[in-house]
């Protein structure tokens, strides 16, 4: 299945690209997603967060054909 | 309710009585409570110099509208103003504004810090500070309790 996956911030940085499509085994979960992409990548990158839809989840949530997954670090607006 | 990103510099305040000129909340509210977040020129290390914030477009908005729903609804608010600065910001410019009314001042106050501390801990902005070592990502926010 495909997903789309947005980066933000020193993630984004650190990756060099701000969005991705891939293609995934289904029913994947969000955190085995992580794991391939820092893999991938040979990154290391502490506190991520992960969101699919543009809401929090959990590591465990498992994706969906079409999901919009999101991992950038912790958050410091305001 | 109004909930905004903006890239153009603003006068909070000048938003704020802007804001309250299209309000009919005249003789139902007693109260109004403001938080204005503005760019300093230091940090605990640093001189800083300027601050890029970027934010995940439709995320940022849909938290934001999220809390200031909620908030509406929890502390029986007559309204709620939230402005975020994204983009390059300069030194003394305003980086956010939130702005709460209700009949009475203990809904207005807790409302404002509550919006305003959801917002620090969870809706999708980032800083990168312009310091006088070089530009850096700030890692996490202060504590606010």
């Amino acid at each position: 299945m495909q997903v789309s996956i947005k980066y933000f911030a020193s993630l984004r940085e650190l990756l060099g690209e701000a969005s991705a499509i891939v293609d995934i085994e289904d029913n994947v979960t969000v955190n085995a997603l992580w794991l391939l992409i820092i893999k991938r990548k040979n990154i290391e990158f502490d506190n991520v967060m992960m969101t699919v839809n543009m809401e929090y989840v959990k590591p465990e949530h498992r994706l969906k054909p079409g999901d919009e997954v999101g991992f950038f670090p912790p958050v410091t607006g305001g | 309710m109004r909930i905004e990103i903006r890239e153009q510099p603003f006068n909070a305040y000048a938003e704020i009585q802007r804001y309250l000129d299209g309000l009919t909340i005249a003789g139902k509210c007693g109260a109004t409570a403001v938080f204005v977040g503005t760019m300093r020129d230091f940090n605990e290390t640093n001189i800083i110099t300027g601050m890029t914030l970027e934010h995940y477009p439709g995320m940022t908005e849909k938290h934001l509208n999220a809390i200031a729903g909620e908030a509406v609804t929890k502390w029986q608010l007559l309204d709620v103003l939230i402005l975020h600065r994204v983009g390059k910001i300069e030194i003394a410019e305003d980086i956010v504004l939130v702005a709460t009314w209700s009949a009475h001042r203990k809904e207005a106050f807790a409302s404002c810090r509550d919006i305003m501390e959801q917002l620090k801990s969870s809706v999708p902005f980032w800083k990168k500070e312009d310091t006088t070592s070089g530009a850096k990502w700030v890692d996490k926010n202060t504590p606010g309790y």
